[in-house]
């Protein structure tokens, strides 16, 4: 079966300036899905907690949709499917616009049971200290919430970078693409997808170590392990 | 021209089978792959249980549709030629496996060791130990994040399409083709995805509401 079979990862290597492109390209699609993702958590986050019921309930629809239905479907309604609504989108937008909603959807989840953890005491202590609703809001609110919640965005958003590669089947060129194509030149299929998945690999744990970093910043208050 | 009607649900509706059965499929290997990597992950041999970590860290840390590509192509250069069916099964399982046993590691691990000292005291061998006081308290904390697996596995089967495998997104995208009408086709998948996953989503949620209620004061 495999006995005969030469690895060879020369064709592969030679081929590095495409694989760093798309790189940068995948690189490019998480930071668009980690900001806009939570940016919008944050505030579907507030609103799945909103007084207005029918605010309550379209958030909760748009976090059920997005949940339960594959990102690849969710990729080829905004790409195919919004033309026919008048609204067309390279595939590169489309692919932002699929991983921001996606990602949005799973923050605001996120997020909520973090606001939901908020000890009812501290915004108690904090309107009895007469601070300012936005203050209350973003301070005894929202930050502690992130805090709490902080580990579960991290796997959250390590899953979209690694969700990213499925935006190549509406043809953006992103590391997957960039593999699939050194795949047909050179048909030294095992060697470029396992040295792409390598890649992938190492940028998880690039970002881990990033998102890790960037805590001790926000956060410098909470302690993760001990 | 044709256009999204009965003829073209109904196929797309019967492509659904073979989503369902990726899923039972992927499921149950994963889930047996899962069940014995978490047997090996609570191993005496501090070797095992090192591989076992390692490995689903670096499964958890590459895409599956890389995993999936390795399988179909990789594989198939390799002179291992499983197709599309069996390639998708073979990435399924791995990535089953290895997320699988990481929810249940954790739930094992969330037991209080008190229990397994307890059961000790009590003369049980380890194996009994495990069986009759660790995993029926495990199980409880498992079921959850369990169920919310199941979703994320349902909708990974639609990855199966982009090696060929005519399953519910596959479907969509050749009803798509023929009637230049991708709007309904693929709103049609998404949701009968929907109605597949919701139901899991929502035993989840009930069961994660229901474990953390208190039962004994």
């Amino acid at each position: 079966m495999t006995s005969g079979y030469i690895f060879d990862f020369w064709p592969v290597a030679q081929r590095w300036p495409a694989l760093l492109d798309g790189v940068w390209t995948s690189l490019l699609l998480t930071a668009v899905g980690v900001v806009g993702g939570s940016a919008l958590g944050i505030v579907g986050a507030l609103f799945r907690r909103s007084k207005m019921l029918a605010l309550r309930w379209v958030m909760r629809a748009y976090v059920e949709l997005f949940r339960n239905t594959p990102l690849l479907v969710q990729l080829f309604l905004i790409y195919l499917g919004l033309p026919s609504l008048g609204i067309r989108l390279s595939p590169m937008l489309a692919a932002c616009l699929a991983l921001v909603l996606n990602n949005a959807a799973y923050t605001t989840e996120i997020i909520r049971a973090g606001i939901a953890a908020t000890p009812p005491g501290q915004v108690e202590a904090a309107l009895s200290l007469a601070l300012r609703r936005w203050h209350i809001l973003a301070f005894i609110v929202i930050r502690p919430a992130l805090a709490r919640v902080y580990p579960a965005l991290v796997s959250q958003n390590v899953l979209l970078m690694l969700s990213t590669g499925i935006t190549s089947a509406i043809g953006v060129q992103e590391l997957t693409a960039a593999a699939s194509d050194i795949n047909s030149e050179t048909f030294r299929s095992f060697e470029v997808f396992l040295a792409s998945g390598l890649i992938y690999l190492l940028l998880n744990y690039i970002q881990r170590a990033l998102l890790w970093g960037a805590s001790r910043r926000l956060f410098p208050n909470q302690r993760y392990w001990t | 021209m044709r256009s999204v009607g009965q003829a073209e649900l109904t196929y797309i509706l019967l492509a659904a089978r073979w989503t369902v059965l990726l899923s039972l499929a992927g499921l149950l290997g994963g889930g047996m792959f899962g069940a014995v990597l978490t047997l090996a992950s609570i191993a005496r041999s501090r070797l095992l249980r090192r591989a076992v970590t390692v490995f689903a860290q670096m499964v958890q840390g590459t895409p599956l549709l890389i995993l999936l590509l390795l399988a179909y192509f990789g594989l198939s250069a390799l002179g291992l030629d499983l197709g599309a069916l069996l390639s998708s099964l073979l990435a399924l399982t791995l990535y089953g496996g290895a997320f699988l046993t990481t929810i249940w590691r954790a739930a094992i691990d969330a037991v209080a060791p008190g229990q397994w000292e307890g059961a000790a005291a009590l003369g049980l061998k380890r194996g009994q130990q495990l069986r009759l006081v660790i995993l029926p308290q495990a199980l409880r904390i498992a079921l959850p994040p369990t169920s919310g697996f199941i979703v994320q596995m349902i909708k990974n089967t639609s990855l199966a399409s982009i090696v060929g495998f005519i399953e519910l997104t596959r479907a969509g995208q050749i009803v798509s083709n023929a009637t230049f009408q991708p709007l309904p086709a693929f709103a049609a998948v998404a949701a009968i995805y929907f109605v597949l996953c919701l139901p899991f989503t929502l035993l989840s949620e009930w069961l994660e509401e229901r474990r953390t209620m208190p039962t004994n004061p």
